[in-house]
């Protein structure tokens, strides 16, 4: 069927249908992408991993916080090979104070993915609105919003994000002093590609017919311009949340993320610098967990990326 | 003429730059406390104490008046305080930190040299070492070295640096036994052991970055070889190396130094990283301590120091730019 360009509502419903048509293509490729749904399926793991923290470590009768000073030596190492690997203690046990590391991996997962997908969320929002303004007004309000994502992107993001810690009463939970943060500081890649899609879209015609039959901005945003800007959203969201993982890691590794002893990747990584020549073992756990996590979300959000927007392949990093 | 004109543009953009980072870093850390003072001054603060210290700050002045205050600081000098008890801070006067009875100034001096050690090194290495592989690789596209360098990438973008340092530690310190783990040696003092401790951070830094600028080179370089100026170049007989080198390199180095522009501030937290995986106490390792004890005129200083920092790198990488695309 051609589209009818001027008879105003019969272009609008046109557009969903092509949106569908394109998204259930899109859903075959995603399925027969296997790095893909490998990474989806490892990464829903760690998600039912976090969810059900207290009852998988349960299983083995652990917590994150109880001392197992049984399970050392006199010199504070694990007893047995593997740092501690045991029936009792599944991934073996911290040094020093024989705390069950399955259970830390397990709890740190709810930090990690906590942080990681609520500064997403946020970013995401900060990016579409921008990007949005920037793409749909262009002129100077598209210059000094662009100017002002490439000062963000340039910017020491670490480093303010480190100094803002100052700031924080103690009393203030760190995992959302973390979501603002990084959220803040994660909207550039999301309001740059939102800015070029809504450029792009600007010019269909379908926008240009309902802003001929004097559609108000607003609504040609939110019919027109949002629907078929949310694979490119979802997919460059997706993609956001291992760099939030990480920074989440690198802040607790630097010991700004949550205190003791709430469990957390990054400051166990921290603390197995201590005991690397004498108990390497007690890197790997926390270490591969976020390498794991890291990976498979990377290669999820590759996938998701290839299926939906086969053009975006190699703009985005 | 022209460029003359390009530089005066682009150091006045970066002037005004500076101007918004240090007010938006002098608001944050010094009107937003709810009482800068009190926190300067320190957990066990007599009102006596704490009256001295307003008065040092100048904390009784309006708001813009203590915004100029800090910013003549920086170009004179500053004295806090007067009579016997007051406290010189020479230009350029970053602020004092009263909580280690130090300018910011003398605190920065000392770290600075290692944190810019490690960054200015790694860079290096990852500019050229991922350059050259990714140059490699296209040119022997599909073969093996094209695959190692590829799947270095997409693993190395997963692992976060700590990570691959530890291991680094691990393998090349007590397995091997052959590097150093830890400690800076200032270059001053002996370049030879400076080079020879920096050589795991370098490598931890680099690694991961290296990889990616060596797929973007990659991709970047099997397009340039695909052109017709290429095509030109080899029908004019010219040898293959001038062809890759003089002709195709050359266009692909401008995504990649547009892409460096835009790392130089994570290069700076990299470094921040790397020097606390390898206890080194550089600038990371200060403004954590400013942190941990609310030392604002440190914490502030650095934060500062950082972005001009960043803003000075991007001229440079603006300025080869020009170099290298006659047409910007």
């Amino acid at each position: 069927m051609p589209p009818k360009i001027l008879s105003g509502p019969a272009v609008p419903a046109d557009v969903p249908v092509a949106a569908v048509a394109r998204r259930s293509g899109a859903f075959a490729r995603l399925l027969a992408d296997r790095w893909g749904l490998a990474g989806a399926a490892v990464a829903a793991g760690f998600v039912l991993l976090a969810l059900f923290a207290p009852s998988l470590s349960g299983i083995s009768g652990n917590n994150p916080y109880t001392y197992h000073l049984s399970a050392l030596t006199s010199s504070g190492l694990p007893k047995g090979a593997l740092g501690g690997v045991s029936t009792a203690h599944w991934l073996g046990v911290e040094p020093q104070t024989g705390r069950d590391l399955f259970a830390i991996v397990a709890y740190g997962a709810r930090i990690s993915l906590l942080v990681g997908v609520g500064a997403t969320l946020l970013a995401t929002v900060i990016g579409t609105v921008l990007g949005v303004l920037a793409g749909y007004r262009g002129g100077l309000v598209d210059t000094l919003l662009s100017r002002f994502t490439d000062l963000t992107i340039a910017f020491p993001q670490l480093i303010f994000m480190i100094a803002l810690g100052a700031l924080v009463p103690a009393s203030f939970p760190k995992q959302f002093f973390m979501v603002a943060v990084i959220g803040a500081f994660g909207w550039p890649s999301v309001a740059r590609v939102v800015r070029g899609q809504t450029m792009a879209l600007r010019n269909r015609s379908f926008v240009v017919a309902a802003q001929a039959v004097g559609a108000r901005p607003l609504h040609i945003l939110r019919t027109e311009i949002l629907p078929n800007l949310a694979a490119t959203i979802t997919v460059i969201a997706t993609m956001s949340i291992p760099g939030a993982i990480g920074t989440e890691a690198a802040l607790s590794f630097l010991g700004i993320g949550v205190p003791p002893p709430t469990p957390s990747w990054g400051r166990e990584i921290s603390s197995a610098i201590a005991w690397v020549s004498v108990d390497p073992w007690y890197l790997a756990a926390p270490g591969i967990a976020l390498f794991l996590v890291t990976l498979a979300l990377n290669a999820f959000g590759d996938g998701l990326r290839d299926a939906f927007d086969p053009r975006m392949s190699g703009r985005l990093r | 003429m022209k460029l003359t004109r390009f530089l005066l543009n682009k150091l006045a953009g970066m002037i005004a730059v500076l101007l918004l980072v240090s007010l938006a870093t002098f608001l944050i850390f010094y009107i937003l406390p709810a009482n800068p003072a009190r926190t300067e001054c320190g957990r066990l603060c007599t009102p006596n104490e704490l009256r001295d210290v307003r008065a040092f700050m100048g904390l009784a002045q309006p708001v813009w008046h203590q915004y100029l205050n800090f910013l003549t600081a920086i170009f004179a000098g500053r004295t806090y305080g007067s009579g016997a008890g007051a406290i010189v801070c020479p230009a350029p006067c970053l602020g004092y930190s009263f909580q280690q009875n130090r300018t910011v100034l003398s605190l920065i001096g000392q770290t600075l040299p290692v944190t810019a050690s490690i960054a200015v090194g790694a860079a290096v290495l990852w500019l050229v070492t991922g350059t050259a592989a990714g140059v490699v690789s296209a040119l022997r596209h599909g073969k093996a070295t094209d695959r190692v360098v590829m799947t270095t990438a997409i693993v190395g973008v997963s692992a976060p640096s700590y990570l691959v340092g530890l291991l680094a530690i691990l393998l090349f310190g007590f397995k091997l036994n052959i590097l150093p783990v830890s400690g800076y040696v200032s270059l001053l003092q002996s370049p030879g052991q400076w080079a020879f401790h920096l050589i795991l951070p370098w490598c931890t830094l680099a690694f991961i970055s290296a990889a990616i600028y060596g797929r973007l080179t990659r991709s970047q370089m099997l397009d340039a070889l695909g052109e017709d100026y290429v095509r030109t170049a080899r029908a004019k007989g010219l040898l293959e190396r001038r062809v890759v080198v003089r002709h195709a390199l050359r266009n692909v180095m401008i995504p990649i130094v547009t892409m460096f522009g835009l790392d130089v501030g994570a290069l700076l937290g990299g470094a921040v990283i790397t020097e606390k995986v390898y206890s080194m106490y550089g600038l990371g390792a200060l403004l954590i301590g400013a942190v941990q004890t609310t030392d604002l005129s440190t914490i502030s200083g650095v934060t500062l120091l950082a972005a001009v920092f960043v803003l000075v790198a991007n001229f440079l990488v603006d300025l080869t730019y020009k170099l290298l695309d006659p047409r910007v």
